[in-house]
């Protein structure tokens, strides 16, 4: 990969000794642009920069990453989002993915999977950990009492469930086209129509999922 | 130093406006406190005046007993202009009897002095301003020294009992009315009186009822901020227990990389429960009992376990076996795959509970495993197939290991994770 083919990232987090130790791990892989840790500071910076990526954490003191995700899709929507969060919490993966982040990890990952994670993210492709894959088919477990509002949009496909079971079991993309026998592109399309209908999917369903979530 | 107390916790309080008056400033400090328009205010006074001026009495009486509303930076000083409210209070009264009982004079002296009375609880019972106010009160009624010594204290159950005294007064003054109209058996006043006593109780129940809530509000802030205390309080022991000592304990082992990550990698995962996670027994729950199999053998062997459970539900024999095979399986990957993480994946559907666990290892071949090795046989094959469910084993050398456990259920038994 020659230099000025290069993915321009930036980082939004409130720790700036987290922000420093990314840009070290990275810098290898990626062009760290920009970095913000407020809000405020990263709408502005990441329209005036327009990176390919942003590094979004989660928790942050005003208003986190979810208002920084609504304040930029509508304007930049070529922006791809990944959320890179110490939380593993449902709400918190949940809540990001359908504000529109492509992707969430956590903050334990090694420096080679980020690198991985934000190329796949900037192709435009969606990154899914085995967790987030439990979450959503916790979401979208068969509840025959709840009524479905637009069932092509809220139901997953069984094709796309094994894939997020497969997801969650731990297999690599080509591990799962192996497995299917489908090819690694088709695998690719199914997940993200998942994160597609996650995003879309009827709002109430998914808000009472988290709230009943937080009860359990 | 009541002052002080008073000014710390800030409640909404009712003031007489000084903006947007017209007389004194009552109607629309009552508006801005009930958060209703000026002119509804108004003209309930208006309407009330109907009822035997009531609404008149109503407004001197507010007038009277409301501060204004403080301004800051300017000095409170008294003013003289309040003792005005008074004389309207003993005007208004004057015309009631007037109204009221200007027929029959036997009574007016006796229920003018019951109106009295009950004009003295209500204003009792209003007494929970700024200690100002009731040093205002003690002057202004100077024919009540010991009422006045009464008003200065603060104390908190002085306050109640001065409620109860102030409740009282205005029970034994309205039950003295109706008791004076009764004998003289004449309908029209007797039904007067009722109404009047009926009107007085209204009168005195909107002066209570903002003191009332107040306490009301008082206390459920100070529980509010018990409950908060407590939480810190827990919050701090666990961090003190835990985190502490193992960020000690990483700096005395900073050189044994292994060690080190064990430690970070337990102590993540106990704040992590802490934290997000409710508590939910292992010895009850499916999920629970699962990961707490992942974390010993996290913290046994030094790897990482990515546990991820889709669902939940009540634990029992069966299940507590299926927990135990998964052990096994994890206790096997960590021992043999020579690698840092494993994945457990599991499943509760209506039918069946499916555990996965998967290591992208060393792997092996099954049929080179020896008779008398009974890790994958007896802990993993045997015990899935003694308890109804049978278990699957797929590995492949270089390209690692996954167990497969499935366990059938009757339909009944399940319940989803949000259900709990």
């Amino acid at each position: 990969m020659t230099d000025n083919a290069r993915l321009r990232v930036f980082l939004v987090d409130d720790h700036a000794m987290f922000r420093a130790g990314v840009r070290a791990e990275l810098g290898a892989h990626v062009d760290v642009v920009g970095e913000a840790s407020t809000v405020a500071e990263a709408v502005s910076r990441i329209a005036a920069a327009t990176p390919d990526v942003v590094l979004l954490d989660v928790h942050m003191p005003d208003g986190g990453g979810r208002a920084v995700l609504e304040a930029m899709r509508k304007s930049h929507p070529q922006v791809r989002f990944l959320a890179l969060s110490v939380s593993d919490a449902a709400e918190d993966v949940i809540g990001l993915i359908r504000a529109g982040a492509r992707g969430y990890v956590t903050k334990t990952i090694s420096p080679d999977e980020l690198a991985a994670a934000i190329k796949r993210v900037a192709e435009g492709d969606a990154v899914f950990s085995p967790r987030l894959a439990g979450f959503v088919l916790d979401a979208f477990a068969a509840r025959p009492d709840a009524p479905v509002a637009d069932p092509e949009l809220d139901q997953l496909t069984n094709r796309e469930r094994e894939v997020l079971r497969l997801l969650a079991r731990g297999y690599a993309y080509k591990e799962i086209a192996k497995e299917l026998f489908i090819s690694i592109k088709t695998v690719e399309t199914h997940v993200s129509n998942v994160l597609r209908k996650l995003q879309m999917s009827n709002r109430y369903e998914l808000s009472r999922w988290a709230a009943d979530r937080r009860l359990v | 130093m009541g002052v002080t107390i008073d000014t710390a916790r800030q409640p909404r309080r009712l003031y007489r406006a000084r903006d947007h008056r017209v007389v004194a400033g009552v109607a629309s400090g009552l508006a801005r406190h009930l958060r209703v328009s000026p002119l509804a205010v108004r003209a309930a006074f208006v309407i009330l005046l109907g009822f035997n001026g009531l609404g008149l009495m109503l407004y001197a009486g507010f007038w009277a007993v409301l501060p204004y509303e403080r301004v800051t930076g300017e000095p409170r000083r008294r003013d003289v202009s309040q003792l005005v409210p008074f004389i309207a209070i003993g005007l208004g009264l004057i015309l009631l009897q007037v109204l009221v009982l200007g027929r029959n004079s036997s009574v007016t002296g006796t229920a003018g002095w019951l109106v009295a009375v009950v004009a003295v609880g209500a204003g009792i019972i209003w007494h929970e301003s700024t200690p100002e106010r009731r040093r205002q009160w003690t002057e202004a009624l100077p024919r009540f020294p010991w009422l006045g010594t009464f008003l200065e204290e603060t104390d908190r159950r002085l306050f109640l009992f001065r409620f109860i005294g102030g409740g009282l007064l205005v029970a034994v003054g309205v039950i003295g009315m109706v008791a004076v109209y009764v004998p003289a058996e004449n309908n029209e006043a007797v039904v007067n009186g009722v109404l009047f006593a009926l009107l007085g109780l209204l009168g005195v129940g909107v002066v209570a009822a903002p003191v009332l809530w107040r306490t009301v509000s008082q206390l459920r802030a100070e529980r509010e901020g018990r409950i908060r205390e407590t939480e810190r309080a827990e919050l701090a022991a666990m961090v003190h227990d835990q985190v502490l000592h193992t960020l000690a304990l990483i700096q005395r082992n900073a050189d044994d990389v292994k060690a080190v990550q064990r430690l970070a990698r337990g102590q993540e995962r106990s704040l992590r429960n802490w934290l997000y996670k409710p508590t939910g027994s292992p010895t009850e729950r499916f999920a629970a009992a699962l990961e707490e199999a992942a974390a010993e053998v996290e913290d046994t062997y030094a790897i990482a376990v990515e546990v991820v459970v889709v669902g939940d539900r009540e634990n029992d024999e069966r299940v507590a076996a299926l927990v135990m095979a998964a052990r096994e399986a994890l206790v096997n990957a960590a021992r043999h795959a020579g690698v840092g993480t494993v994945s457990l994946y599991a499943e509760v559907e209506p039918e069946q509970l499916s555990v996965f666990v998967r290591d992208r290892g060393a792997g092996f071949d099954m049929d080179a495993v020896e008779d008398h090795r009974h890790g994958v046989r007896g802990s993993i094959l045997g015990r899935m197939s003694r308890h109804g469910g049978h278990a699957e084993i797929r590995s492949e050398i270089g390209d690692g290991t996954e167990v497969r456990l499935f366990l059938p259920m009757e339909r009944d038994a399940v319940t989803s994770g949000r259900e709990r």
